[in-house]
């Protein structure tokens, strides 16, 4: 089992206990996470499901060319660590994944 | 009435039924079913997760969770083998295949990043305020006219307005869009009856839609002059250009006129959830994402296993069409409560009416804002929408919506009467 703290911008810390390819969109809707819309539902077309990784950024799959475009629409400043949730999975070999939910979505 | 037979679906005829695998014998193709899927839907779930569709030989998926599966590991279940029910590995494809949706990464990549640049939230800001007048003056036409026809004075005129000028299109011609699309959505089913019928109406269409496509023929200034543009950069080629034009007239038109059609058919139907959107338009686009689930626009549509895999505790061979039934998923009522009920206070968020995944919709943000905009200039003017006659569905082996809707738009009294 892995861990996913969402850090939401009122500074709400939800830990959800995820199995491993639990999907860090995904969870988030599944378990009410208000900060993420995922209006598009995992396509990576809406931008709205921004985060920023705050500790165990090492670990994700690398920045896709698809993500890093449509990073640029997000609403809420892009950083360094700025990724698209719906674009993370959460693998074994990840212990807990901190990600601060970006305060605009849409 | 059933549309196919076995010897008509040739190649697709069905092979060995795996064992272990429920059996499912409706036809989806049948007009018998499409004139109401849903119990049929409900059928093939209580089935199981993963159930063999009898008649073409082929998986299927109902839920939501393995209808999920499915789409998001698109290294074990591809598209570049086709998204209908002919295998391009070992059929030949009534088109040259598409660039980015009959494709797999790293080739998919390359095509779906110039289209997220071009359709993404950043790029459609641009186009909300000409969407919005163009709304407005439809809306008020129809709203004039009081008795019209929803699809043809509204769901198709809007969409062939306005998404027909941001691609870039002269005015005139745009009737051979429709015919088009209606081709490219059936033929994602077999080839029966209502394909070849499609394809024999076909003629003059392709060859209006491949005059469009070329760059001279596209107003500056749009999406189609932005594919060329990325072409000039070095990013796709011309040629793969004009593809993808073609594509976005393919899959953009018939789609979200579906979608703003069966939109006012369900509110229609359903006068206290209009009552609610007209009081309060900041949910219009909630309530089009409700629209988008009760009564998704695509129903169904193919994956093809790239290697044996396990699929719901079954082993599945490679080259395995697996039909994957998106609008199924979207009324699985062990993930939505109250699946059978529209309600627009729900928040549907991710339903799969535009797939998911890396194949999911390229083209879903700018459907969303013309659906949107359209029902929010409804919410300004309509105090109610009244069916006058039984709607007439349109028959495509993969998308529902209408022929024609009916329809008198009640106009909101004028302030200070």
């Amino acid at each position: 089992m892995s861990t996913i703290v969402y850090v939401e911008p009122g500074g709400q810390r939800t830990t959800i206990e995820v199995e491993p390819g639990a999907n860090v969109m995904r969870t988030a809707v599944g378990h009410g996470v208000a900060g993420i819309v995922a209006e598009c539902g995992g396509a990576a077309m809406c931008a709205t499901c921004h985060v920023y990784v705050e500790d165990g950024a090492d670990l994700l799959p690398p920045l896709g060319e698809v993500e890093d475009e449509m990073l640029e629409s997000a609403l809420a400043e892009r950083l360094s660590n700025s990724r698209l949730s719906c674009q993370l999975n959460v693998t074994s070999n990840i212990d807990v994944l901190v990600v601060r939910v970006a305060d605009q979505q849409s | 009435m059933s549309q196919v037979s076995f010897e008509e679906i040739g190649k697709q005829k069905p092979g060995h039924t795996p064992r272990g695998v429920p059996v499912v014998a409706f036809d989806p193709y049948s007009d018998e079913v499409m004139s109401n899927p849903y119990p049929y839907y409900q059928e093939l779930r209580e089935a199981g997760p993963l159930v063999w569709m009898q008649r073409y030989g082929t998986y299927a998926v109902g839920s939501y969770s393995s209808v999920v599966r499915v789409l998001t590991d698109h290294a074990s279940f591809c598209s570049s083998a086709g998204v209908g029910l002919t295998n391009f590995h070992t059929e030949t494809p009534w088109r040259k295949p598409s660039i980015i949706l009959e494709v797999d990464p790293p080739d998919h990549s390359r095509t779906r990043k110039v289209f997220s640049r071009i359709l993404s939230p950043r790029s459609l800001n641009k186009l909300r305020e000409r969407f919005e007048q163009e709304a407005e003056a439809i809306v008020s036409r129809v709203v004039a006219k009081g008795v019209c026809d929803g699809v043809k004075d509204l769901a198709e005129a809007y969409p062939l307005k306005v998404f027909a000028d941001a691609v870039g299109l002269p005015p005139d011609g745009r009737e051979h869009l429709l015919p088009y699309g209606d081709m490219v959505f059936n033929a994602f089913g077999p080839q029966n009856d209502r394909f070849r019928e499609c394809l024999a109406r076909l003629g003059p269409s392709i060859e209006w839609i491949n005059e469009v496509c070329q760059r001279k023929n596209l107003r500056e200034d749009s999406f189609g002059a932005e594919l060329y543009a990325a072409a000039d950069a070095g990013e796709i080629t011309h040629e793969e250009a004009g593809m993808l034009v073609r594509t976005m007239l393919s899959a953009g038109l018939d789609t979200t006129i579906f979608t703003i059609g069966n939109a006012l058919a369900c509110f229609a139907r359903n006068p206290d959830q209009w009552a609610i959107v007209r009081d309060n338009p900041a949910i219009a686009r909630q309530a089009i994402e409700e629209v988008l689930r009760y009564d998704s626009t695509f129903h169904s549509f193919y994956r093809t296993a790239t290697r044996p895999v396990t699929l719901e505790g079954m082993q599945i061979e490679k080259n395995q069409k697996i039909l994957v039934f998106v609008a199924s998923a979207n009324r699985d009522t062990s993930h939505w409560a109250g699946a059978d009920t529209f309600d627009v206070h729900r928040k549907p968020a991710a339903n799969v009416a535009f797939g998911t995944g890396i194949h999911g919709c390229a083209g879903q943000m700018i459907a969303r804002l013309e659906a949107e905009i359209v029902l929010k200039a409804l919410a300004a003017q309509v105090e109610r929408i009244e069916l006058l006659g039984a709607p007439e569905l349109h028959f495509n082996n993969t998308v529902r919506g209408y022929a024609s809707l009916p329809l008198r738009f009640v106009a909101k009294q004028d302030k200070g009467d």
